[in-house]
């Protein structure tokens, strides 16, 4: 049995101007130990689907799925004072911002000190002894006078890891971590994926890595779930997905990367992510798809098998090439096809 | 921390001069001769005008009293009253605790009740008490003192007869005066009933002088609630799995608390001034129906000293108010 197990996720948003779908029928399972990552740019709804599960939406979603099942435990059925008891003990989250993800009125020591004691019940004595620990795991340099330091004195780095040792302080099953490094300097970036990466292995949590960096994914995914427009669009484990991608989404997205390129200008995927407006009624990807046909702008495409990594595709692609693709003439813009 | 002082309070010189400047001259630009009131429809001789004028000093140029009267301030001579022949001074502190019984209840009517109002309003967003208790407050806030005085004191006191009508206490009891805080007194008396009796007086000039605050505490509650509800901070206090209660009441509440406080320093300011009307309509004896007597019989030391004190006072309470922001947020202690 997975640790996570997430079927047919489905977000909705109102708004003024009627129901936005953030996330669309979004699975995801996560074992024990297994570092799962969920890419996708910006808008794709990899955050919101993740809050989903941590109960962390504001009221305006409307959360519905099939399954959402969290170490044996059905998710959807339990209260919001059941599901605290999890949140933040067994499935604990970080976010992106370090800066303004820690209360500025308090300091580090009793932030992280609060789930300790609203978890665990450790007195005040206890309490202080763990998170001089805590910080030490985390890599902060003199821990004991860290301790009492207030969210401002510090680095954004040393935020981040003040961060994780409050997800890590109830010792989690599951680690969450929201673009941990898109905020820090490249340099702190490394050292934060580096410390993520060797606590999990130590403790053996499962860890969901949200990212747009194909780079940190490449380093540190078992497993990857690309997302586009609120869907998941291809899922494989990292050297099948980074050698034979199935999804045109996730080839472009490759082929972005400055390490693969091959020619002088670094290829992009025009356009933008479909909004609340613009949603087309076939495939999502269809207007930024090199191999669109009729067909894909018409129809809502089919899952594919595992084989072809669960891609959201008509013409899920083999080593480069759609399967069962009419050809360059049929395409939409015949100039993208090659 | 001391340094930050230091200068609060070299600002204060400059503010004392110019309170010191507005108080002298603003009551002599009144038409009206404290001299000629005095002496009232009997009129007095000329030479005995002179002779008054010249004791009071009044005949001398404007600028001589005024440098006259800052030399005497600065050695804490606020002058003689020149009514009832006694200190300003002694005058003012033994009416000021009266206003500030007063004050101190009308504030934390308003904080006690505006606060959790705001709260609730800000987590309970677009609902009825939302809504509902907006338009309370700007009905509030808009309605004149004077008018919601009359109001309360016909319904309560006149049809309901739960309360007194005015007053400090009931003639029924005496007692001396030890902090000048008539519950304080009314207990020590040890006197059965007087402490009810001195509650029962304060309940309705509190609500009046209340009103104001607590609508713009409410308000100013609400809105800062919203902004910090959004904050990224707030999210992660929830996915620490903390209760709502605490989310709200430890993490939000405590940034949302320095536009509030600084509220409710300003509004000590307009207390004053409410004091004013609300003193008057309750024949309550603090300082600010002691200021409207004065300011009608032309009374210039009263007026004079009078304004200085409760601008200091002012001036003390916004001091404190601005050493509480360190104590809230630890951000602005350390960067001053």
């Amino acid at each position: 049995m997975p640790l996570l197990d997430i079927q047919n996720l489905t977000v909705d948003f109102k708004t003024a101007s009627g129901a936005f779908r953030a996330v669309d029928n979004v699975s995801l399972t996560v074992d024990a130990g297994e570092v799962v990552s969920i890419v996708g740019e910006s808008g794709s709804g990899k955050s919101v689907s993740m809050l989903a599960l941590m109960g962390l939406l504001p009221w305006t979603a409307t959360v519905t799925a099939e399954r959402m099942a969290f170490d044996g435990n059905d998710l959807t059925g339990l209260s919001a004072r059941q599901r605290r008891r999890i949140v933040g003990k067994d499935m604990a989250m970080i976010f992106q911002e370090p800066m303004s993800s820690l209360n500025p009125c308090f300091t580090v020591g009793f932030q992280i000190g609060e789930s300790l004691k609203v978890h665990l019940g450790l007195d005040r004595a206890a309490r202080r002894k763990r998170t001089i620990e805590l910080l030490e795991l985390v890599g902060i340099p003199s821990p004991a006078d860290r301790v009492d330091s207030f969210p401002h004195q510090l680095s954004g780095g040393m935020n981040q890891r003040v961060m994780i040792a409050m997800a890590l302080s109830c010792n989690p099953k599951l680690l969450i971590a929201d673009e941990p490094t898109t905020a820090l300097d490249v340099t702190i970036q490394a050292q934060i994926l580096d410390l993520l990466v060797r606590i999990q292995k130590e403790t053996g949590m499962g860890l969901v890595l949200i990212t747009h960096d194909m780079g940190v994914v490449a380093e540190t995914a078992d497993r990857v779930s690309v997302q586009y427009a609120g869907q998941k669009v291809e899922e494989q484990p990292v050297a099948g997905l980074f050698d034979d991608p199935h999804h045109p989404y996730t080839a472009a997205l490759l082929s972005a990367l400055p390490e693969r390129a091959t020619s002088r200008r670094l290829p992009s995927i025009p356009g933008v992510v479909p909004g609340q407006f613009d949603r087309p009624t076939g495939c999502l990807f269809s207007p930024r798809c090199r191999f669109a046909t009729d067909r894909c702008v018409e129809k809502v495409p089919p899952r594919q098998g595992a084989l072809a990594g669960l891609a959201l595709c008509h013409y899920p692609l083999t080593h480069g090439k759609p399967v069962g693709h009419p050809g360059p003439q049929a395409t939409l813009n015949e100039r993208l096809f090659v | 921390m001391f340094g930050f002082l230091l200068r609060r309070v070299g600002l204060v010189i400059p503010t004392f001069i110019g309170v010191s400047l507005v108080a002298f001259f603003f009551i002599r630009l009144l038409p009206g001769d404290p001299i000629l009131l005095m002496a009232g429809e009997r009129g007095l001789s000329p030479e005995r005008y002179a002779e008054l004028l010249t004791r009071f000093g009044f005949d001398r140029p404007i600028w001589e009293q005024y440098l006259g009267y800052l030399g005497a301030l600065v050695q804490g001579d606020f002058g003689t009253s020149i009514v009832t022949k006694k200190p300003v001074m002694d005058e003012f502190f033994a009416l000021f605790p009266a206003t500030v019984e007063l004050s101190i209840c009308a504030i934390l009517f308003a904080v006690v009740l505006g606060i959790p109002a705001g709260v609730i309003a800000a987590v309970k967003r677009g609902s009825g008490f939302d809504h509902g208790l907006m338009a309370t407050a700007l009905v509030g806030y808009s309605m004149p003192i004077f008018w919601w005085a009359l109001l309360l004191i016909i319904v309560f006191s006149g049809i309901l007869q739960w309360t007194p009508v005015s007053g400090r206490i009931s003639l029924l009891y005496f007692f001396p005066s030890v902090t000048g805080f008539m519950l304080i007194d009314s207990l020590i008396s040890g006197q059965k009933g007087a402490f009810a009796s001195a509650a029962s007086h304060l309940i309705l000039p509190t609500i009046v002088l209340g009103t104001i605050p607590l609508a713009v505490i409410a308000r100013q509650t609400r809105s800062a609630m919203l902004e910090v509800l959004s904050e990224d901070y707030i999210r992660t206090a929830r996915a620490k799995g903390l209760s709502p209660f605490r989310v709200v009441g430890v993490h939000a509440l405590r940034n949302a608390l320095i536009p509030v406080v600084t509220t409710i320093g300003l509004q000590v300011g307009t207390l004053i001034a409410g004091a004013i009307l609300t003193e008057t309509i309750f024949s309550w004896p603090g300082i600010g129906k002691w200021m409207v007597d004065s300011i009608f019989r032309r009374d210039y030391p009263s007026v004079q000293g009078g304004l200085v004190l409760i601008a200091v006072m002012v001036m003390i309470v916004n001091l404190i108010v601005d050493m509480l922001y360190g104590l809230i947020n630890p951000k602005i202690r350390y960067t001053r």
